[in-house]
């Protein structure tokens, strides 16, 4: 049975009590989605700038909810700030790749490789502190509530 | 008349799990009951002896299966004190029920601008099938607002239903445990010339109900919440109502006749319950209402008033300004349902450190998002008693809290 240390990291707690980039930005020029999980009523809002040479160039966030949405929310804000689009859907890929360890599992060894294959060379950081929320599958939208807000900025920002 | 709490407790065998090692406390009833072995037996007993389909075959086996069906429905009629069995429509749950009476008698009778009131601590169940025909039909939707202590503000009743052509009210709040007074809210609407449906899926489980004395026109409940299965709810509806109802689903069942020009409708309740019905399931909750009878709706009420009191004593005491409870503050007019800000910790996180020592509580929006947004917090924590419960699952619930305390506070 996987213990509540697992879930709850230092560093979670940290970024929970601390979030990092709380705020708003103008919009535009910046690019701004929000986010639901229809089960918690855990609610993100993310704001984007992005330069013309695409880098994300400043993130802000709000919305609120629990420990999880709300340290994963302020760990992608830390992680994606300062990097290129690419980059951030290359942290994207692998963040939900990693939340989606289980259900690789689950499906196979095929699943399972490519799982990996999306992990491997993306630096995540302290973002693995998150991994704990694998094992506690309910949790699993909480945590991945941010990227998919996120996911959902760059792609309307993309087919505009 | 007392009780043998540790004779209700064994008739349930999920009560004898453990949860991480630890005794289970399930304080989730509100969410759904836990079942008594009746209840199980019931259902295994109508498959391994009584298995056919019902209102089909003349033999035997079907004419078995048939009675135990109906004679479900008349018992879980009488239970509610329904004068004649065929007012009882089976449905899936209160949600069906609901979406029937909108979709049918909604349908029928409201048009553009006719007015439907409800009121802020709805659940979902009794607000959507509403906002739906406001989209479709464009009927317009009045709210009974609450007050600070978490009760139906009456002040302007006369006035948000002057006009209106139905008031669907719960009787309990599943969020607040707020009980309405349902008499006197019928006969508001009465005056006011407003057809009533009470959403009673969790005063049924918990208080003695007689929907004659309510006087109103729907009750909608759900099995699962009173010991029953899930699968298994019910429409109780004046049959005046019913019979000028149009039909819900087509199918098999519903009609006396078809031909390729058109169909006749059965009698009621049958209209209303096209293709195979949940037998097993009807059977179960026949049996889940024997069961409530046997016990008492008076010595549950009573049982379940205790518990809620020493609930609230408990926690205010243990933990004064670090709790906030939304909900009455004294057992006077409310259910066993105590929801709770804790700390300033998510309910979700106050959940899953309570689920370490095997305390089930409820956490997020309860399917009651209007009225947690005029509550301005986005979750609580819920905890909800039923018979079955003991004043140790309460302090089962305390020490638990005092543990999150201490986690979130590291
Ligand atoms: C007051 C109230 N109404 C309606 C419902 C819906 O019940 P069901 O999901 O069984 O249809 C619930 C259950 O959560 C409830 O508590």
């Amino acid at each position: 049975m996987p213990g509540l240390e697992d879930l709850y990291r230092e560093i979670i707690l940290d970024h929970y009590r601390s979030p990092r980039n709380r705020g708003e930005l103008p919009t535009p020029p910046a690019l701004s989605a929000e986010g639901f999980n229809p089960l918690c009523g855990d609610e993100v809002v993310l704001y984007l700038n992005v330069d013309a040479d695409g880098n994300v160039t400043d993130v802000k966030t709000g919305g609120q909810g629990c420990s999880i949405s709300q340290a994963s929310t302020s760990m992608m804000s830390a992680a994606v700030k300062g990097k290129s689009i690419t980059e951030a859907r290359q942290l994207i890929t692998a963040f939900k790749a990693l939340m989606s360890i289980h259900e690789s599992k689950l499906e196979g060894a095929d699943a399972t490789a490519a799982t990996e294959e999306a992990i491997a060379g993306v630096r995540l950081g302290d973002l693995e502190a998150l991994q704990g929320v694998v094992k506690f599958p309910v949790r699993i939208k909480c945590a991945t509530l941010a990227w998919n807000t996120l996911a959902q900025i760059l792609d309307e920002s993309e087919s505009a | 008349m007392s009780i043998d709490l540790a004779a209700i407790r064994s008739e349930f065998p999920l009560l004898k799990r453990q949860i991480n090692g630890k005794r289970l406390v399930y304080v989730d009833s509100a969410a759904t009951s836990q079942k008594p072995q009746s209840v199980l037996d019931a259902m295994d007993n109508y498959y391994t002896t009584q298995n056919a389909n019902v209102h089909r075959g003349v033999y035997t086996l079907a004419e078995e299966a048939t009675s135990a069906f109906e004679s479900a429905r008349a018992r879980t009629a009488k239970f509610i004190g329904a004068q004649d069995p065929h007012e009882l429509v089976f449905t899936r749950n209160a949600t069906e029920s609901i979406n029937l009476v909108a979709r049918t008698w909604g349908y029928q009778n409201l048009r553009d601008g006719d007015v439907v009131v409800l009121t802020e601590m709805e659940h979902h169940a009794n607000i959507v099938p509403w906002q739906m025909l406001s989209a479709e039909r464009g009927i317009v939707i009045r709210w009974i607002p609450i007050t600070a202590d978490y009760r139906l503000d009456l002040s302007d009743l006369d006035a948000l239903l002057d006009g209106a052509s139905l008031l669907a009210v719960t009787s309990m709040s599943n969020v607040l445990g707020t009980v309405n007074d349902i008499e006197k809210l019928v006969a508001a609407a009465r005056s006011a010339g407003a057809k009533v449906l009470v959403d009673a899926c969790q005063s049924i489980p918990h208080d003695p109900v007689d929907v004659v004395a309510w006087g109103a026109d729907f009750v909608a409940f759900s099995g699962h919440k009173m010991m029953g299965p899930t699968g298994i709810g019910a429409l109780w509806a004046r049959r005046e109502l019913l019979e000028e109802m149009p039909p819900f689903l087509g199918g098999g069942e519903m009609i006396r006749d078809v031909r390729k020009d058109g169909f006749t409708t059965n009698d009621v309740p049958w209209k209303f319950e096209a293709g195979t019905p949940a037998i097993a399931e009807a059977i179960g909750l026949g049996a889940a209402v024997d069961w409530l009878s046997a016990v008492g709706m008076e010595n549950i009420a009573s049982h379940e008033r205790a518990l809620t009191a020493y609930a609230l004593e408990q926690l205010t005491s243990a933990f004064g300004d670090e709790i906030t409870i939304y909900g009455p503050p004294t057992a006077e007019g409310r259910g066993s349902a105590v929801s709770f800000l804790f700390n300033e910790i998510h309910a979700h996180d106050i959940s899953q450190v309570l689920d370490e020592d095997g305390v089930c509580v409820r956490a997020g929006h309860h399917c009651a998002k209007p009225l947690m947004r005029v509550l301005g917090v986005p979750a609580t924590s819920r905890a909800s008693f039923a018979i079955y419960n003991t004043f140790e699952d309460i302090d089962a619930l305390v020490e638990a809290l005092h543990k999150a305390k201490t986690f979130f506070a590291r």
